[in-house]
């Protein structure tokens, strides 16, 4: 049987798209009514958004956050590589300091820290053979409600940081390391220009994910006191009564920190992940400005 | 006055767990001569290559190079174990090329020639720069300094590879089946390149399937099997008039 040479062709056809599409709309349209029968004071939010207390807490967040996640890489890789140590009491250590900081959990910890002036009064370090003290202070003075945060939240993510490091190195190919050595680089030379910016493809987009769980884990601070942004928005609401308008400011600036934090992620992944890629793709900005410049192409 | 050979490795053993690689291998290579190491799949080779520049320790036997033990330092009639950071220095000294190329990926050619110049001996970065330029040129790929290894084929990145050892001004250069994850075609740019260098007086133990580059270069040939040296002496014997039944076999199997 001879076929015909030009048969008419019928697209398939997706109805799940729009029966779908109807679905959430309709919830959506319920949801907006409900929202807006709500006993909320809406034009409160953008004063408390922008309260001064507001803006400490929101200041108090993202620095909290930085730090501690900054510290838990350095801890991160230094666990990380006793782990891989030769020596076996590193890799001992290396053990015992994961399972303990990962095991318990983070806001069980703050509270530990905080309260360390319960159990030692001063916190003392003495020089050995003298009677000098590198450290001698009262332990209420050096353990605000800031550094115990940061220890609370720094320690715990080191230990996970720690396991993405390793995770890291281990991804690079055992002959990298033989060609380091076969110029006669030293060890730490060889991580430094040859394993960590090969690791560091693996190491960034978990990285980042943990930096956005960091700050919001910050909100645990509020336990002890430390003003951020829940902190902050207790302060007001404790005056005025407008829980959910309150809450409703700080969750905006969560909000907003976590874009700015996944914007910053995926420029870092560019930088170190692309660096051997023939085509390193465009940015959503750039394609965004190209489509203004030139006039979109027909595809043939 | 006679020279010292520049290699001299004797009674070298080594084991992985209970099975013995090498079972007291002895080798002698005088400056400026082409060794080719020889034998079937699994005989050691690659592994005594990583012993003469200390990617592996030797559990018996001793390897001297250069009038040096081998990751050892010798003081009051005593052989001292080197630390790492002192081995390092100690196989600068020797130039190693792999059968898969092992090229840094994060970097460029002319950057990867220049890692081990800037970056190990401190030589400054125009200057190293420039050397690895010339380098390149001498392997015949000026134009591909700027490429990723990922953008060269196998030849051109084994090309890369033999610079990027040659940069760091080696006694001696070491190859382990440098052509054997290459394509045919891609096979002849490479020992060309390795021809070159054997002419221009470079010391080289070269691990090869390749009978005929060992009979065109090789001063010696060097048969192992099952960690031993089972046959030694110039190509015109040991390729074209073998006396053991071994070397005999496996000649007939690779020509
Ligand atoms: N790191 C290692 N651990 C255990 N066994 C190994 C290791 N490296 C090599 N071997 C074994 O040693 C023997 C010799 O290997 P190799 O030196 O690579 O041989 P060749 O290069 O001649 O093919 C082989 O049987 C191999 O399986
Ligand atoms: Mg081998």
């Amino acid at each position: 049987m001879a076929l015909p040479e030009d048969v008419p062709v019928v697209p398939l056809r997706h109805w799940g798209r729009w029966v779908s599409g109807v679905v959430i709309l309709a919830l959506l349209v319920g949801l907006g009514s409900a929202m807006a029968d709500a006993q909320i004071l809406y034009e409160d939010v953008p004063g408390f958004f922008s309260a001064d207390v507001m803006i400490d807490g929101l200041v108090n967040t993202v620095v909290l956050a930085v730090v501690a996640q900054a510290a838990a890489v350095v801890l991160g890789v230094v666990v990380a590589l006793m782990r891989r140590s030769a020596n076996p009491v590193a890799r001992w250590v290396a053990w015992v300091y994961i399972w303990i900081f990962r095991g318990v959990p983070v806001l069980l910890q703050i509270l530990l820290w905080y309260n360390l002036a319960l159990v030692f009064k001063t916190i003392s370090v003495p020089i050995p053979f003298t009677d000098a003290h590198l450290i001698d202070t009262p332990t209420n003075a050096l353990i605000t409600a800031f550094v115990a945060a940061l220890l609370g939240l720094g320690l715990n993510e080191s230990a996970y940081m720690a396991e993405i490091v390793r995770a890291g190195l281990n991804s690079v190919d055992p002959g990298q390391l033989e060609a380091a050595k076969a110029i006669g680089m030293t060890p730490a030379t060889t991580l430094r220009r040859v394993v960590l910016p090969q690791a560091m493809r693996v190491i960034i987009p978990p990285t980042g994910n943990d930096f956005i769980n960091m700050l919001k884990g910050t909100s645990m601070a509020s336990v002890i006191g430390f003003l951020e942004l829940i902190h902050a928005a207790n302060n007001i609401s404790s005056r005025n009564l407008e829980i959910m308008e309150t809450l409703l400011a700080a969750a905006a600036w969560y909000m907003i920190v976590v874009s700015v934090a996944s914007v910053g992620q995926y420029y870092l992944e560019r930088a170190f992940g692309a660096a051997d890629r023939v085509d390193r793709g465009l940015t959503p900005w750039s394609r965004v400005a190209r489509s203004f410049r030139t006039p979109p192409t027909v595809r043939s | 006055m006679e020279s010292t050979p520049l290699v001299r490795a004797h009674g070298v053993r080594k084991s992985y767990g209970r099975t013995e690689v090498l079972r007291g291998v002895d080798m002698t290579v005088e400056q400026g001569q082409v060794v080719c190491l020889l034998g079937p799949s699994g005989a050691g080779k690659s592994t005594f290559l990583r012993c003469i520049n200390h990617l592996e320790t030797v559990d018996a036997g001793q390897i001297w190079v250069d009038s040096k033990p081998v990751g050892f330092r010798l003081r009051g009639g005593k052989l001292h174990e080197l630390r790492e950071r002192e081995a390092a220095a100690q196989r600068r000294a020797i130039g190693m090329v792999f059968q898969r190329f092992n090229l840094f990926p994060h970097r460029t050619a002319v950057q990867n020639v220049a890692e081990g110049p800037v970056h190990v001996q401190g030589v400054n970065r125009r200057q190293a720069h420039e050397q690895a330029l010339a380098l390149l040129d001498r392997v015949g790929l000026a134009d591909k300094a700027g490429s990723y290894p990922r953008q060269l084929s196998g030849g051109q990145q084994q090309r890369v590879a033999i610079a990027r050892a040659l940069a760091m001004r080696p006694k001696l250069m070491l190859f382990d089946e440098p052509t054997s994850a290459l394509d045919p075609e891609l096979v002849g740019e490479v020992l060309e390149v390795m021809v070159d260098l054997a002419r221009e007086g470079m010391t080289m133990i070269v691990v090869t399937h390749e009978v005929g580059f060992a009979r065109e270069v090789a001063d010696h040939v060097v048969f192992m099997v099952d960690g031993a040296v089972v046959e030694t002496g110039p190509p015109s014997q040991v390729l074209d008039d073998p006396q053991q039944p071994r070397t005999r076999q496996f000649l007939a199997k690779v020509l």
